[in-house]
């Protein structure tokens, strides 16, 4: 199973949790399977099946768009980040 | 980019021109090598001088900022005291709005160049200050609001002497790297190299919001800077607070760098991808200096303390 974490925005679609376990071998997989255990999040995260600009979607530590986007692999102990853009700090 | 002979006119000629060092204690193995572009060497001690006096020139140029006019701005700090500074030189008032969960430095550092603050609430981030900044300026049109998240000049600047300098202190460049922010500085600096050496890989160091930061309604609340070319990075990389003070740390006791809070992340980012690498030449962008977060007891405090507190701040 990899981890998905859920950013404050988006927990009243996941019942409050924080991370949700999910399984799945690509970024695609895993978010089908975090869909179908919420599916309130599939409209939020999603536009006409492609990601929102307005969040991103990072493997461990790195964006998927410019990885291999959805389709970006993924192992049992990664961790998928889901974070809304946000303008940065210090400037 | 003129060499710098003798005297210069005044203090905003001193922007730009900033040196380049290489890192060679930092560096992961010796067919790397590792550069630093010191923007902490500006005249107000960060990067933001560029865009600040290119968005003031150009708005001045086109008409839009008046003799005498109040200028209104968003930001968390550097854009605002460089804005300051050159606001007070040219005789214009300047009003920064700012999240209220910065450093004291930065308040202090304003109000010495003569800026108005109005804070914004800190738990709603940089987006809340864009936001109530937006309101101010709509509610009173007798300001004008440079907005570097919008303002093209922001990259432009970039692309016209940050990285024309670049190339020219390290001609073999392969890999830039920089934080984001208003990604001005990735834009502007990706659109040069990537014209005048293809090939050169542009990396983006992302601050991990902190959860208290992170005051978002709804997803569409979110924000996407206007002038970011998202299509020039060829990477983007979280960055915790926490490895973010690690790499601090390591500029200060390995180099002697004295510098702010992002140039540890970028340092963190630039590592591991001259990690990756056998052989080739990365440069990193160093925002700022240290001096603004002086007071965070970030080279001093214990660092999961530290790791936590910057969770509901506003550090980078």
């Amino acid at each position: 199973m990899s981890t998905v974490r859920i950013p404050p925005v988006l927990r009243e679609n996941t019942g409050g949790s924080r991370s949700v376990d999910v399984s799945g071998s690509t970024v695609a997989e895993a978010l089908d399977d975090l869909f179908a255990r919420h599916p309130a999040l599939r409209d939020r995260v999603t536009e006409d099946g492609e990601l929102s600009r307005f969040i991103n979607v990072y493997v461990n530590d790195r964006d998927v768009r410019y990885r291999d986007g959805l389709a970006t692999a993924i192992a049992a102990d990664d961790t998928i980040i889901l974070l809304p853009a946000m303008a940065g700090g210090a400037r | 980019m003129p060499a710098t002979v003798g005297a210069l006119s005044d203090l905003v000629a001193a922007i730009g021109n900033t040196p380049m060092v290489e890192l060679r204690r930092l560096a992961p193995h010796p067919g790397v090598h590792l550069y630093a572009k010191l923007e902490g060497d500006n005249p107000t001690g960060s990067v933001k001088d560029r865009v600040a006096r290119a968005m003031v020139d150009s708005a001045i140029a086109d008409g839009s900022l008046a003799p005498g006019q109040t200028i209104l701005e968003p930001s968390s700090g550097n854009t605002g005291i460089s804005l300051a500074m050159i606001g007070a030189r040219l005789g214009h008032p300047v009003r920064i709005v700012m999240p209220d969960n910065t450093t004291p430095e930065r308040e202090q550092l304003l109000r010495l160049f003569g800026a108005e603050i109005v804070f914004s609430p800190g738990a709603e981030g940089s987006n809340g200050a864009i936001r109530m900044a937006q309101s101010l300026a709509d509610a009173d049109h007798s300001v004008f609001m440079p907005y570097q998240y919008g303002n093209q000049a922001n990259p432009r600047v970039h692309e016209e002497t940050t990285g024309p300098e670049i190339l020219e202190q390290v001609p073999a460049i392969d890999v830039f790297v920089a934080g984001l922010g208003t990604g001005g500085t990735l834009t502007g600096v990706g659109r040069y190299l990537k014209r005048a050496k293809p090939g050169v890989r542009i990396v983006a160091a992302e601050p991990m919001p902190g959860e208290q930061v992170q005051g978002l309604r709804s997803l569409e609340e979110g924000f996407v800077p206007p002038v970011l070319d998202a299509s020039v990075l060829d990477d983007r990389v979280l960055v915790t607070n926490r490895d973010a003070v690690i790499g601090l740390r390591r500029l200060m006791r390995e180099e002697g760098i004295f510098a702010g809070l992002s140039c540890g992340a970028a340092l963190a980012v630039a590592v591991r991808v001259a990690r990756e690498m056998t052989a080739g030449s990365v440069v990193v962008l160093f925002a700022d200096a240290g001096w603004k977060y002086l007071s965070a007891g970030l080279w001093s405090r214990d660092l999961d303390e530290l790791a936590d507190e910057l969770e509901g701040s506003l550090l980078w």
